[in-house]
Formats: C-alpha cells, structure tokens, sequence
C-alpha cells in the first residue's frame, strides 16, 4: 500500500500533467474554449430547472422557493453525475490505455487517479454553474454549503472504487462494459434523484436501505437544497463501506496487474 | 558485476475455460486449458558497457524479451535483475497528443518516464536543441511530418543517459542526417558505460554497433556468441527454411517461377567461402572471395554455360558476366555429371546488401536455351571493417594528392 502510494507520489507530475491535457484538449481548438466547461452543465442545469418547475410547476413543500423541485432536482443530479462520470470512465480505462501500458513502464494505478482528477474538475465547473443558477433563482446558500467537500469525498471514495473493480473486470470480461450503463440507469431510477423520498411507498423504502448511493445523494439534498448540515451517521456508514470496496479494489488490481497487458 | 541479470526466464500465455476461470486463479489454483510458452529457459547476463543484439525471425520471442526486460510483461517464471534506470524505445511517439506542442509533449513523455519537474526543466533546452526541428517544436504535433515527430521522440528517450539503453526495430529513425546524429548519441552512451540491447533485422546495424549477439528460436536462445558467429548461423538457418518452402514451390503449379528453365541442368549447391576456405555471408571490403556453384547434369547436352550477376539490394545490376564471354563453355555433358565452378573475385562493393542470380544455359543469353535461372541463389553483405570510410556501392579507393598553392 505504501509502495502504491510512493509510486503515486513519483508520478505526480505524469498525472497532474494528463489531467491538464485531458481537458485542455478537449477545449483548444474550439474558438470559445474553457467556457464551454461551464457552458455545458449550466445549460444542462437550468434544463431542469425550466423543464421541471416552470413547464410542470412540480413543487416541494420542504423548500420555500418557487423553483423547489428544480432546486432539489439539481441538488441530487449534480451527485450522480459526478458518481457516473468516475464510474464510466473508469469501466474503459484500461483498454482505452492498452497501448500505453504495453509499450511503458509507469505505475498502473495512476491511470484512475487521472480519471478522477478529471471528473473531478468537471464537477467543480458543475457545482459552480449550480451555485450560479441558485443565485439566480434566488436560493442563497448558507456556510453549510462547506459541508459538500467531506460529502464529495465519500462520494468519490465509492465511485472510485466500484469503477475500480469494474474496469479490472472488463479487462477479462468485456460485457462489463456492455452491462455497466444499463446498472447506472438502474441506480438512477432507484435513488431518490428526480423523486423525493417521502412519495416511497413503505415497502419499497425498506431495500433503499442497500443503496450505498442513497445516504449519500440525501447529503447532497442536504447540504445544497436545504442547506443544511448531512445526516453524518449514514454518511460514515457509507463511507466505511466504500473504503472497505477500494481495499477489495486494490487487492484485486494488484493480482490482477501482472496478468492485464498479457490480455489487453 | 553484471547490469543486467536474466535467468532462467520463460513466458507463457494461457487461455482457461472461460475469463472467470482466470481471475479465479488470482485466489485459487485452477489449471489452464492451454498453456503457450513463448519463451523458455532464457538466461543470460549483460556487463556494463556491453551492447547486445538480439535477433530472430518475426515471432521467435525477441519483443516480449524486451518488454519482460523493461517490466511492461510480467515472466511466468525465472527473475530479470536489473541494476540501474532503463530507457526502452520500443515505439517513438507513444501516447503523443496530436492537439499539443512538441515542448508539452515532450514534458508528458518526460514525466511518463518518471522523471520530476526539476529535471525535465533541466533536460528541455537538450530536447529542442537535439531534436533540431527550429519553431516547429512550439507546434501542435498534428502539423509535423512523421520523421519530426521521431526526432522529438528519440531525443526525450534518450535525454538522460541511461544505465540500460532498449532499442526495439527504431533505429532508422528520420532522414539519414538524424540517423547519423542518433547512432552517434548511442555509441557516446556506450563509451560513458551504458548497455545497449537492440533487436534488430538490419545486420549491419547489429555487426557496427554490438559485440555479443543473441540468436532467438521459438523462444529459445540457440547462440549467444560474437555477431559474425550469430548472424550466419541465422542467415544458415534462414535459408535452410528457405529452401523448404522453394522445394514445396516445385512440386505445385508454379514450377515457372522457381526454375524458369527446361531443367537438363541444375544448380545443386551456390556458396561464397572467403580465403581462408570457411564459407561466409558477411564480406569485408575488398576481401577476395571465391563464389562455389555447383551444377548438375540430368539429360546429354551439347554445351553448356554458366552466368552470373551481382545486384544491389534493390536490384540494380552491379556486375556479371557467363563462361561463353570467357570462353570457358563447357561441350557434351552426360547425364548425371556434375561441375564446378569457382568464380575468384574481389568485394570492391560498398557496405550494404547484395544478391547473386545464376543462370545455366547452352549459349551467351538465357533466352533460346535456357536450363535454368535462378533469383536470389546467394544473399551477402559487405561491411566496412578496415577501409577509409566511403559511400557509394563501389570501392575505388583513390590516392588523393593534395598541394597548397600560393599566389605570387
């Protein structure tokens, strides 16, 4: 574990350095450039936001805006878009980089750290045009707002290590990749994202409970739709279990390692 | 003390029942449903300074030996023991981003290398300055011709002079004045103590730059000895596969390709020995040699001429001549007699690759009677071992008169 976090720290210049390309070459020759980066999830946002509240004018008691549903909708979207945006990245990432890892030598476990620091970046752009658009709609938030950093971080922890485990399957088995959007549309549908909680009925409530994505998509509704603070019992909970899976993830990595570039 | 230590190294690939077969293995033993060994019981050990070449027809192993040696492939069994940094240029170019500079590139490669941001700031001015490719190198890399984007490549793999130093197949990198200055760059590596382990299938690469050769066969090094030794050995081993395939050619339909002739004489044996007597592949400049060709009879006939011409590597004619011009033609010939002819003839060729096509025919052209025409029935090089250094496919060594005149 040590020596993983050594050779991490000796490439730190190879990964800050990837994820800096990463973006930048997605944007460098497109005539306005890094605006698109927030361009894109402010559109996607106030897409719901419009959609949601002004076209169906859904709205949620527990929130005291006109745009409450919009709020909350956003709140629990910009979570999941982060957790998918590692998870799917994370699915391909070894067969997207075969080459590479045939052809040189460097610690295999940068290439996901890479991918996190992308997504992250992209959820940082995200959380600012959600911020934007709270503003705009009037819906200010408090210092409790802080709270998104150690709920993001249990966040990543899960995604990180799912995706792991992911990826180094699809390695083998390539259906991984294929069953992997139809598992996110699942997840999608059974965390309370575009539905509030409460509407549950009482049977179906009971198997959130397995939802390792539920308590942490409530934190979220928590900290930026009712601005408040997280419930922190279920959080840690989640995060134990994600950190116990990044072991699971590691142990399997490091026996799968030898045996990747001989497949790929 | 040896840099480089492999023992007893072997790979194999295996295929299991299904992919999840595999994976259990990781935490239980399962057997395999076929096991393909590569490589096998490779040992050998390389001393600092030392510059190996290995070589090997496509498949014999010599790839997946680098990159077990490197550490991209992990070895089934055996240890590699390696004392030092390596630097493998196995593919140039690898993982450039066509949309960023040369300069940004060249910095991602430096650190794919693991290099800190000290160094690599410290390497750069060497890497433009190597490189020679002026502006360009502030350009994206979609704008550059293939050979600037190895310039680019070759100088980052070789900034910082390695302990190990692993060329796979990329030495005619660019255009010949880059070539020259990379070649140049190794053998300064070499004289400061750097290893060099090279695969290769240009031999005369491998006979300029080595010392120790190792010759790869289905996974097994069958030599490891001088270059000269390995290199024939091969070329033997070639040739004698060769010669299988051409004996299967004859007995299909193509019989007017492998013998364009109406067969009442044949080539049995070509060879080219140097004075010594031992038979050779490789020529010295200006060395004599004598080329054996031995023919035989299979019907009577009337006469009989042998013709021979030396082509260069890309087979323009440099040299022949037949037994009529000479007026050696050889009259009734019986069945089943055999001859041969030693043509004594100096190398006065340049360094590089040549081939011998032999004829057999019954006049000076092969056209009205032609027993037999045979392309390619001999391949040889010439190296440069201890003539004044030229160019040029001819060795015409000139006394060259100089006189400093004065104006008065």
């Amino acid at each position: 574990m040590t020596e993983l976090l050594k050779s991490i720290w000796k490439y730190r210049k190879f990964i800050i350095n990837s994820i800096q390309r990463d973006i930048v070459s997605r944007f460098s020759r497109s005539s306005v450039g890094g605006l698109w980066m927030i361009l894109h999830p402010l559109v996607q946002v106030s897409m719901y936001a419009i959609v949601l509240s002004a076209v169906l004018g859904a709205k949620l008691e527990t929130i005291s805006s006109d745009y409450s549903y919009a709020i909350y909708i956003t709140s629990g979207i910009v979570a999941w878009s982060l957790f998918s945006g590692i998870i799917n990245s994370c699915v391909s990432l070894f067969i997207k980089n075969a080459n590479l890892m045939k052809k040189m030598v460097f610690p295999k476990i940068a290439l996901p750290i890479i991918t996190l620091g992308v997504n992250l970046v992209n959820f940082f752009f995200l959380l600012i045009a959600v911020v934007i658009i709270f503003l705009l709609l009037k819906h200010f938030p408090g210092p409790n707002i802080f709270w998104i950093i150690p709920v993001t971080i249990v966040l990543i922890t899960l995604a990180l290590s799912l995706g792991l485990i992911a990826g180094i399957l699809n390695v083998f088995v390539r259906d991984v990749s294929v069953v992997m959007p139809i598992v996110l549309q699942l997840g999608f549908w059974f965390t309370p994202i575009i539905y509030p909680v409460s509407i549950l009925p009482d049977r179906f409530k009971f198997w959130l409970n397995f939802n390792p994505m539920f308590p942490v998509v409530e934190a979220f509704h928590d900290v930026l739709a009712y601005r408040n603070s997280p419930d922190l019992l279920s959080l840690l909970s989640v995060f134990i279990f994600s950190l116990i899976l990044l072991f699971i993830g590691f142990f399997l990595f490091k026996k799968a390692s030898p045996e990747m570039v001989d497949v790929l | 003390m040896s840099l480089l230590e492999v023992a007893n190294v072997g790979k194999a690939f295996c295929t299991y029942k299904t992919e999840w077969h595999r994976m259990a293995n990781w935490f239980v033993e399962q057997t395999p449903m076929t096991q393909k060994w590569v490589l096998r019981h490779i040992s050998f050990s390389i001393k600092p300074g030392e510059a190996i070449g290995i070589v090997g027809e496509n498949g014999a192993g010599k790839s997946t030996l680098l990159k077990i040696i490197t550490g991209t492939l992990r070895a089934t069994e055996g240890t590699v023991n390696v004392k030092g940094r390596i630097s493998a240029i196995l593919e140039l170019g690898m993982g450039f981003n066509p949309e960023r500079s040369g300069r940004n590139n060249a910095r991602h490669t430096a650190s794919l290398m693991g290099f800190n941001n000290k160094v690599i700031e410290q390497i750069m001015p060497d890497i433009e300055e190597f490189a020679e490719i002026g502006e360009y190198f502030n350009q994206p890399v979609r704008t550059y011709s293939s050979g600037m984007k190895m310039r680019v490549a070759f100088a980052v793999a070789t900034a910082l002079r390695p302990d190990i130093l692993i060329v796979d197949e990329a030495l005619s990198v660019g255009d010949s004045y880059f070539q020259h200055k990379s070649f140049q760059r190794i053998r300064k590596f070499r004289e400061l103590g750097t290893t060099l382990l090279i695969v290769s299938h240009d031999r005369a690469a491998i006979q300029r730059l080595c010392d120790r050769a190792i010759l790869l066969e289905k996974g097994q090094v069958i030599k490891d000895e001088k270059p000269e030794v390995v290199l024939d050995f091969y070329n033997a081993l070639i040739a004698e596969k060769e010669k299988a395939t051409v004996q299967t050619k004859t007995l299909g339909d193509n019989r007017v390709q492998t013998s364009s002739g109406t067969g009442e004489a044949k080539v049995v044996s070509t060879k080219l020995i140097n004075q010594k007597g031992n038979e050779i592949e490789i020529a010295n400049v200006g060395e004599d040699a004598i080329l054996i060709v031995r023919a035989r009879i299979y019907v009577d006939i009337p006469t009989l001429v042998l013709g021979y011409m030396i082509k260069g590597r890309l087979g323009q004619e440099l040299y022949g001549t037949n037994t009529w011009y000479t007026e050696q033609a050889l009259h009734d010939l019986k069945a089943n007699q055999q001859i041969e002819y030693r043509i004594h003839f100096p190398m006065n060729f340049g360094p590089g690759s040549y081939s011998v096509s032999l004829a057999l025919t019954g006049s000076e052209t092969h056209i009205d009677v032609n027993y037999e025409w045979k392309d390619l029935a001999l391949v040889f090089d010439v190296v440069n071992n201890d003539k004044t250094k030229f160019s040029g496919c001819v060795w015409n060594e000139p006394i060259i008169e100089i006189t400093e005149l004065t104006d008065n």
